[in-house]
Formats: C-alpha cells, sequence, structure tokens
C-alpha cells in the first residue's frame, strides 16, 4: 500500500483535479464555505463602457493619496512652534517660520523621493476631486441614480463633500503664505455665520485667529478622521455597487434584467490592474513634470502679509468666484452685523448647490412619477429636462470657477477688474439662464435626428428573379447571419481588357 | 466583427473550446509580443526608479522612472486583458433585489410588533431610557465644545492699540515724523505686538504718508492724521486678508484676495468690490520727541463682519 502512495503520481490524484490550489480552497471552503460565493463574485459580469472607468479613477487616486500620504506623515511635523530655518534649501536660510512650513520645506528638499511623494499627493488630490465630479456627471446625464441607486447618489454626492473638505486641510497644512490665507478667508466665513458664528470659529481656532492650535487639529482631521470617514463611505458605496450590480446602456441583449460585459476573473482583474498602474504612472508623471504648490516660492505665513493672484485648488474655485462677484450687502442694526456679503456666497449657496445635488432624485421621482426599478441607462438627449438642469447647473460652477481668476482674466486681457467683475456678474447669471433653452433644444434635435444613438445595421437587399428589390434590415447579431447571405467582400482590383493591346490587366480600384 | 454584435451567452455551462472563450485578437502572438516588450520596458523603468533612488537622483527622473514603469506594466496588463482574455461578450441575469411579500410583512412584524410592543407596554422605562441618553447627549457636547477653545467675549470688538501706543514697523523700530517719503507705506503695528500672532493678524496697520500736510479723511477726523501721515487697518473687512497692495496713482488700497479697493483720500471707503465697509482710521499724533503715536484703539472692530459687531 504505502510504496503506492509514494509515487509521484498518486500524490497529484490524491489533490483531486485543481492540484494544490483546489486543496487549498477545499480548505478554505471547510472553515468559511467560500466555494458557491466566491464562484459567482469570479462571474460577477463588468459592463464594458469607457465611462465606468471614471468612478475607477476616484478609487485608484484614493489609493495613491493613501500611499503616498502615509510616506509624508513620516516626515511632516504638524506644528506652529517657531523654528529658525537652516535646512537645504539656501533661499530661506536663517527665516523665522512654524516647525509645519520648515517640516515641509525638508521633506521636499532633504528627503529622498520626498517632493515627488509631495507632487503627487497634490496632483492625486486634483485628479480624485475631478474624477469625482466628471463620475458624478456621469451618473446624473445617464440617470444611473435612479431606484433603486438614491442611496448609492446620496453616499457618492457625500465622499464629494468629504473629498473638497480633506482636500482643503490638506492644502492648509504647510502653513505657507498662500495656505495661510486660504485659512484666514475660512475663519472669516466660520465667523459670518450669525449668532453662533463667533463661538464656532473660536472653538475650531481655540482662539481668535490665528492660534497655535490649527495646524495640529487640522492634521488630525485630515490624516485621520476624514480619511476614515472617506473609507467607510467607499466601503458602503462599493458594497451597493456589489449587491445591485451595474447599470448599463441599452444594446443587444442588454435588458434591465441582465448585466452584459466581461466576467470579473480573469478579465476585469487584468483591465483594472492595469488601470490602476495607468493611473499610478500618470500621478507619477505629472508629480515629476509638471510643479504643483511650490511653497517655498510663497514663503511662510505671515498674517500681515500677501502675495498677488492668490487662488485655492481648483476645487474650492467656484467658492471663491462667488466671494468676488457677490455685491457688498452687507446688513447692520440693532447692534448686530450680518455679513451677507460672506454669509450668502461662502454658507448658503454652496448649502443650496449640494442639498439640490442630494435630493435630486426625489425631485426628478416626484416630477416624472416613475417608481420603476431601472437598470439601463438613458441616453442624456432622450431625457432633455434632466440634461438641461443638469448643464444649468455646471455653466453656473463654471462660470462661478472662471470668477475666481478675475485678478488673472483682468491682466491677461488688458481690462479694468471692474469690467471684469461686472461682466463676470452678467454672465454667471446669462449663462446658465441661457444653457437651459439650448441644452434642452439641442436634445430634442438629436431625438429627431434618424438613427441618432443607434448603431447602424445594415440592410440586405436581394433581387429577385423577376429583378425586383427586397431590402430587409439584417439579423440583431452577425453571428446569426446564416452562412449563404454572408456579404462577399470588396474586391480591391477589377480585370480589364487593357485598351491599346487588347490583353486584360488589373485596374486597382481606390476604396 | 465587433463584441457588441454578438449574442451575449451566460459563463456558466460554456464549454472551454467555446468561441466566445477564445482571445479577441486577431493575431495574439503579435499581441503577445507588443505585450512582453511593455512589460520588459517597464521592469527596467521600475529597476530604473530603483537606480535613482539608490543613488539620490533628481526628483524627476525619479517621477519619470516609477511613472513610465507603472505606465508600461499598466498598458501591458490592460491589453493582455482586453486582446488576451476571453472576448465574451457574457451576461449575468439579475435577481429582483425586493424580497416577497411574506418575507417582507414577517421583517415588519418582527419589528413593529415583537419590538414595538416590548416598548409600548413598559411606556415608562421607555420615557426615562431615552430621556436619559437624550440629556447625555446634550451634556456630552458641552465639554466637547467648550473645551476646544475660549469664549469670544469682546476680544473681537478692539485690538491692542491703546491711548499712546507707539507706532513700531516689523522690526519693532519706532516711527519717527520723518521716516516715511511722501507717497510711501509701512505695515506698523503697536509696540509690543510686532512679533505676536495676534499683533501680526489683528493689530496690523498700514501708515501712508499723503503730500498733503493737513489732511483730513472725512469730517471729525481732522486731527486724526499729522503731518499727512494717514493710518488704516491692514485687516480687510470683506474676510480678513491683509490690504496689502497700494496703488500711490489711483490712492487705493487693494486687498489681493477678493480685489475690493480702499480710496485712501476719503477713510478708505470701498470703492470696488465685495468689501461692506470701509477700513477702519487708526488716529494717530505726534508726540513732544517726533514720534508717532496713537491717540486711541480704532473706533469699531477691525476685520470681517461677525453678529456680535456693533
Amino acid at each position: 500500500m504505502s510504496d503506492v502512495i509514494n509515487t509521484e503520481r498518486a500524490k497529484k490524484q490524491a489533490l483531486g483535479p485543481y492540484g494544490r490550489v483546489g486543496k487549498s480552497l477545499d480548505e478554505l471552503d471547510d472553515r468559511l464555505g467560500v466555494a458557491r460565493a466566491g464562484r459567482t463574485f469570479m462571474d460577477k459580469i463588468f459592463p464594458d463602457h469607457w465611462s465606468f472607468m471614471l468612478g475607477e479613477i476616484a478609487l485608484y487616486s484614493f489609493l495613491i493619496l493613501l500611499v503616498t500620504g502615509v510616506f509624508l506623515t513620516l516626515y511632516f511635523i504638524p506644528s506652529s512652534a517657531i523654528v529658525t530655518y537652516h535646512g537645504s534649501y539656501a533661499p530661506l536660510d536663517g527665516q523665522k517660520m512654524t516647525q509645519a512650513f520648515a517640516s515641509t520645506v525638508n521633506l521636499s528638499f532633504a528627503v529622498r523621493g520626498g517632493l515627488l511623494m509631495r507632487q503627487m499627493h497634490h496632483w492625486a488630490c486634483d485628479i480624485f476631486v475631478g474624477a469625482i465630479v466628471i463620475h458624478m456627471a456621469r451618473v446624473f446625464f445617464t440617470g444611473a441614480f435612479r431606484k433603486p441607486r438614491e442611496l448609492n447618489w446620496i453616499v457618492g454626492s457625500t465622499l464629494l463633500i468629504l473629498a473638497i473638505v480633506n482636500g482643503f486641510l490638506g492644502y492648509s497644512l504647510p502653513d505657507d503664505l498662500v495656505s495661510g490665507t486660504g485659512i484666514r478667508i475660512a475663519y472669516s466665513i466660520i465667523l459670518s455665520v450669525p449668532l453662533v458664528g463667533t463661538y464656532l470659529a473660536f472653538w475650531i481656532f481655540g482662539g481668535n485667529f490665528p492660534g497655535t492650535i490649527i495646524i495640529p487639529r487640522f492634521f488630525i482631521l485630515h490624516c485621520l478622521i476624514v480619511p476614515l470617514v472617506i473609507i467607510g463611505l467607499v466601503s458602503a458605496h462599493l458594497f451597493l455597487l456589489v449587491r445591485q450590480k451595474h447599470t448599463q446602456f441599452p444594446g443587444n441583449g442588454r435588458t434591465e434584467k441582465n448585466v452584459v460585459g466581461s466576467p470579473m476573473y480573469p478579465v476585469f482583474i487584468a483591465k483594472t490592474t492595469g488601470f490602476l498602474f495607468i493611473v499610478g504612472g500618470i500621478t507619477a508623471l505629472l508629480g515629476a513634470f509638471a510643479q504643483v504648490n511650490p511653497i517655498w516660492q510663497f514663503g511662510p505665513y505671515d498674517a500681515a502679509r500677501i502675495s498677488y493672484a492668490v487662488q485655492p485648488d481648483w476645487y474650492m474655485g467656484f467658492l471663491d468666484g462667488a466671494l468676488r462677484i457677490w455685491p457688498s450687502w452687507s446688513f447692520h442694526g440693532w447692534g448686530h452685523t450680518i455679513p451677507f456679503e460672506v454669509l450668502i456666497p461662502a454658507v448658503v449657496l454652496p448649502g443650496l448647490i449640494f442639498n439640490f445635488v442630494f435630493v435630486w432624485p426625489m425631485i426628478e421621482r416626484k416630477f416624472t412619477k416613475d417608481n420603476e426599478i431601472h437598470n439601463l441607462l438613458d441616453r442624456p438627449s432622450n431625457v432633455p429636462m434632466r440634461t438641461a438642469v443638469g448643464v444649468t447647473m455646471l455653466s453656473f460652477l463654471g462660470m462661478l470657477f472662471i470668477a475666481s481668476s478675475t485678478d488673472v482674466l483682468a491682466k491677461f486681457f488688458n481690462v479694468s477688474l471692474d469690467t471684469v467683475l461686472v461682466a463676470m456678474r452678467y454672465l454667471t447669471v446669462i449663462v446658465p439662464i441661457l444653457a437651459f433653452p439650448i441644452t434642452y433644444r439641442i436634445c430634442h434635435e438629436i431625438q429627431t435626428l434618424h438613427g441618432g444613438g443607434r448603431r447602424k445595421t445594415p440592410n440586405v437587399v436581394a433581387r429577385s428573379a423577376e429583378g425586383e428589390y427586397t431590402a430587409t434590415p439584417s439579423p440583431r447579431y452577425v453571428d446569426d447571419v446564416p452562412s449563404h447571405l454572408e456579404a462577399a467582400p470588396v474586391p480591391t482590383y477589377i480585370h480589364e481588357e487593357s485598351e491599346e493591346s487588347g490583353e486584360s490587366g488589373v485596374r486597382v480600384v481606390d476604396r | 466583427m465587433t463584441d457588441e454584435h454578438r449574442t451575449p451567452v451566460s459563463l456558466s455551462g460554456l464549454s472551454s473550446n467555446d468561441p466566445r472563450l477564445q482571445p479577441a485578437a486577431r493575431n495574439p502572438e503579435l499581441v503577445e509580443r507588443v505585450i512582453s516588450v511593455c512589460f520588459i520596458v517597464g521592469t527596467l523603468c521600475l529597476a530604473g526608479f530603483g537606480a535613482c533612488y539608490w543613488i539620490d537622483a533628481q526628483p524627476w527622473k525619479l517621477g519619470a522612472t516609477l511613472g513610465g514603469g507603472l505606465m508600461f506594466l499598466g498598458i501591458g496588463i490592460v491589453a493582455w486583458g482586453k486582446y488576451l482574455m476571453p472576448r465574451g461578450p457574457f451576461v449575468e441575469e439579475r435577481h429582483t433585489l425586493a424580497n416577497s411579500d411574506a418575507d417582507r410583512q414577517a421583517f415588519a412584524a418582527a419589528i413593529v410588533e415583537r419590538g414595538g410592543s416590548v416598548v409600548q407596554r413598559r411606556k415608562l422605562l421607555g420615557g426615562l431610557l431615552g430621556g436619559g441618553m437624550g440629556i447625555f447627549g446634550v451634556v456630552v457636547m458641552f465639554p466637547l465644545l467648550r473645551s476646544l477653545g475660549p469664549l469670544p467675549k469682546r476680544t473681537l470688538q478692539h485690538t491692542d492699540w491703546r491711548s499712546g501706543s507707539y507706532v513700531v514697523d516689523q522690526s519693532g523700530r519706532r516711527v519717527e515724523v520723518g521716516d516715511l517719503a511722501v507717497g510711501s507705506i509701512e505695515t506698523v503695528f503697536p509696540e509690543g505686538t510686532e512679533n505676536s500672532d495676534r499683533g501680526q493678524a489683528v493689530d496690523q496697520t498700514v501708515l501712508i504718508r499723503v503730500s498733503n500736510e493737513a489732511f483730513t479723511t472725512m469730517k471729525g477726523r481732522e486731527t486724526w492724521a499729522p503731518h499727512g501721515y494717514v493710518a488704516y487697518s491692514k485687516v480687510c473687512t470683506h474676510l480678513g486678508c491683509p490690504v496689502g497692495l497700494y496703488e500711490q496713482e489711483l490712492q487705493l488700497l487693494v486687498c489681493p484676495c477678493h480685489q475690493s479697493m480702499f480710496n485712501v483720500t476719503n477713510g478708505a471707503v470701498p470703492q470696488f468690490g465685495p468689501a461692506p465697509r470701509p477700513l477702519p482710521q487708526l488716529p494717530l499724533y505726534v508726540d513732544s520727541s517726533g514720534f508717532l503715536r496713537s491717540q486711541s484703539d480704532y473706533h469699531q472692530a477691525v476685520g470681517p463682519g461677525f453678529w456680535e459687531r456693533s
């Protein structure tokens, strides 16, 4: 008996048809019972459409943020203690600055790979928020947020807010001249809230601006608390996605009751892993070749100094633009001040915008009275109203974003600041108002285009013996075309007789 | 023939020689060669990254090798997945998430009847526990909020300028009446605060010398600008940025953050932009030794608006 077992072949047989891997999976299944769920997960189908990649960009840039961020925490010192800089960056030598600023300059110049990691972190953040916004626009315009996915829309919108907030917190940490000014503005915005504003500001900043505690507080928020919430919500986002399965565009064989595409293993795993590498690669190349936030050029923060053309990161642009173009209306009376010039553009306006985003699925359901489950996506042109609302909102935000560079625009076009400001005030109102009917109209035009949005299928034209021509649409799937109807290849040359010699020659047909 | 035009099939029960399990590429050998090149170049780049790190090369070399390596590997893996793996398309059935009515009712019954009745039968206990938790919730907020920082009290209403404060520059040197040329500007502080955070943030003041020796910004401020020295709070009344730009020809102070402009000649009334109020003016005098000093604090709170600002 024992001599049989000792042969290699018998050993293999004892392991079963799937070898060591199969054996390990058996052991795993004995303990966790994963075989059936595992198989279903391996077979999970992912629709093949480029627009599903946008959420992946967001997810992967978040992973890059986590990795590069951990690297940065190893060298960054979140402290407002004043030190005198004597590091490798000569122009700042001997200057007094906070430890936060000094350690950021140090990790940029004295730590191996530090500058690359810092720039990658900054770029990954800009990409993260941008990918979320574009992903959200895709979900909005195709109606992917409809029942049953309203909850995931809300989770995603919350993620956008958290991404913006954490971006601002991280941007503030180095305590340079530009970011310090940003914190000063944030403090003033909190002050503007009626009744409780001063209390909130004093509690958040531990007293009057600037104090010494805000950098450590922002640090713990930026590196621990907000990321934890983001990780939790991203997990919820993905769980809901797996539970409810992907939406898909209508098309061949695609119905409300199925998903068509590539399986998780191995096709999707390969594509998405490769894509993670590509996003990482692009971030690294940006970090290598596109300088971002060179704080050593701005210098350390000093509340009495400022530089020209102060602008926040792009995702805060709409707020800054709103603050620039909102008129100077302030209420003053009965011993109190309500700074409407700050309160409305910086508190009320973003509140309204985000609330509108949150409740949009409910608003739409109320108007369309549509309570059905939707797994097939809309073409934006088929839902002109929603598309027009989305374009209006985006153009409004776009105008506010442009308004955040009034000074740069004035300089660039060589016109006075007054002109630019007044123009932006008008444009911010007029452009969205015009965008609505124009978008609506364009959607209607596209709808009436013959075959718009549908892939063209060839007609089979047949001539009967009597010389009568009949055209019939070809079958839905090329696979299903009967072989005797398979089209003959179009010739690339035609035999014809040469005029002089009368011999046959070849004329190449230009196709 | 694109995959778009093929009948999607289910993965389960597909025989292993089904054409849908074949790679999508027409010429798999060529694709394999291209992917191999991608992987080789990517691996070389990543090895180069290691080498660059080892010799402490410039950051752009680190980023170029790391980015190039990741890009080539990524493109290779995506191409592998796209061209050399089962072409599909495959289909998966969706199962309705909603359960049967009986299941739903049983679930609702468990919550409403079993749990609800337990609470309803003991209303007193439920009320007491709810009240206790509510008070705990409120009470827990107190130390959480109150420990975070001091109460504002009236600290936002005044600055450190006092009657007789010496006007000093950023280095702490007292400003004398002959120090500034006509048309020049200086950031000044009350003596003793020039190096403090609060001094920088709250007390910062712009001192401008205008040509008119008997300069008056507005009625009632006849004595505030001796020898043409006029002083305004440097904290913008919009959002508190330092009003750091001085446009000498137009006599404007400009805030670089949101482009509010204040007219120096008429009491820093905002002439343009979102700022709602003039910059407060600091009353100055020249003492017998020729030093610039403040007559008093600002007459209003400096900086942006807040609820308690009277």
